[in-house]
């Protein structure tokens, strides 16, 4: 064996030992929960269900067409949902951001007095007490947010809490759809 | 004594703990029983979307009862495994399917142990060629010399 296949042999364990370093060090701190949602760059699927505030009103894709928006999924009993919502009251109410929620598995009298209680941020929530909505967008858990454009294509989604920094994350693409639109 | 004990108490949790993961599974009903096995498949091949360690059948978190009654409803509709699993995949990904398909994404997953076992082969072929050849590496001269020293070293050892 000469020289330069001894050193090739001392070397390449080192060097295979940093590649792997490198990619492992890459995955720290990266969310596991955290997947590509399937839902983006296609239509937001068709629905047709009650509102959570009336019971008569039925709404479907249609209605939440027109303009850029976000549709929240959100439950009584998520408490990252109840640590979100002043943030999407905030934005509702100052930058004027369109939200649409969908109450998912959840009952209608407590959801009702939680937006009574709280506030209410959303143009409308649909209510989706099996979670069959949710299903067709794909939800993992609540809370999580899609930022669809005017005609319901889905652009982006947080999953998790929405606040200061992962709105950051769709607020550009928000408001340069806003301005598309308008 | 102890002994004994501690089996009944260990058998008596195995029975409490395979009746937990059953319970979900046979209060889904179907009208065929070839669809209820049909259910057990699909939720043992599927995997919880919120829980990623766990397959559709093991899991007790909402989004896995959601999808166990979903597959039930298509089931009983008369779609087939593969429709349904192409069902949770648009909605889901592949990372819902525990035997991921090849494309872009995977690739790495997937080529990964044959450039390995690539590697593995050659250098296997490498290290094996270099030991056969060692010998027939000295020049007659080096042989001769080879010889003549332990010839010598023979003939000291006598002393």
């Amino acid at each position: 064996m000469n020289m330069t296949t001894k050193r090739l042999l001392m070397v390449s364990p080192m060097a295979l030992a940093f590649t792997l370093g490198v990619f492992l060090y890459q995955g720290i701190g990266q969310d596991p929960n955290k997947m590509e949602s399937s839902l983006i760059g296609q239509s937001l699927p068709s629905f047709t269900a009650e509102t959570l505030i009336s019971p008569s009103r039925t709404v479907t894709q249609v209605d939440v067409l027109g303009e850029p928006a976000l549709i929240n999924v959100w439950a009584t009993w998520c408490p990252t949902c109840r640590a979100e919502h002043e943030f999407l009251l905030t934005i509702a109410e100052q930058e004027k951001v369109r939200i649409f929620g969908v109450n998912y598995h959840d009952q209608r009298v407590a959801a009702q007095q939680w937006l009574t209680d709280l506030g209410n941020p959303y143009v409308f929530s649909v209510f989706d007490p099996k979670g069959d909505l949710g299903i067709d967008l794909g939800v993992v858990g609540a809370p999580e947010t899609y930022l669809i454009d005017a005609n319901g294509l889905v652009v982006d989604k947080v999953t998790g809490e929405l606040n200061e920094r992962t709105w950051k994350q769709l607020r550009a693409q928000y408001f340069s759809l806003l301005k598309g639109t308008n | 004594m102890l002994k004994v004990l501690l089996a009944r108490i260990l058998f008596g949790l195995t029975i409490t703990m395979s009746q937990f993961t059953q319970a979900d599974i046979t209060s889904y009903e179907f009208s065929e029983p070839e669809m209820a096995e049909r259910f057990v498949g699909l939720t043992t091949v599927l995997r919880c979307p919120k829980c990623q360690n766990q397959n559709l059948a093991d899991s007790d978190s909402i989004i896995a009862k959601d999808l166990r009654t979903q597959i039930q409803t298509l089931i009983n509709s008369g779609q087939s495994d593969r429709q349904i699993a192409e069902f949770m995949v648009q909605r889901y990904g592949d990372f819902i399917l525990y035997d991921p398909p090849f494309n872009k994404a995977t690739m790495v997953l997937w080529l990964t142990p044959i450039g390995m076992l690539i590697i593995g082969l050659f250098a296997l072929w490498f290290f094996g060629r270099k030991t056969h050849t060692q010998g027939a590496m000295l020049t007659p001269a080096e042989q001769q010399k080879l010889d003549q020293l332990l010839a010598n070293n023979q003939v000291q050892d006598r002393d």
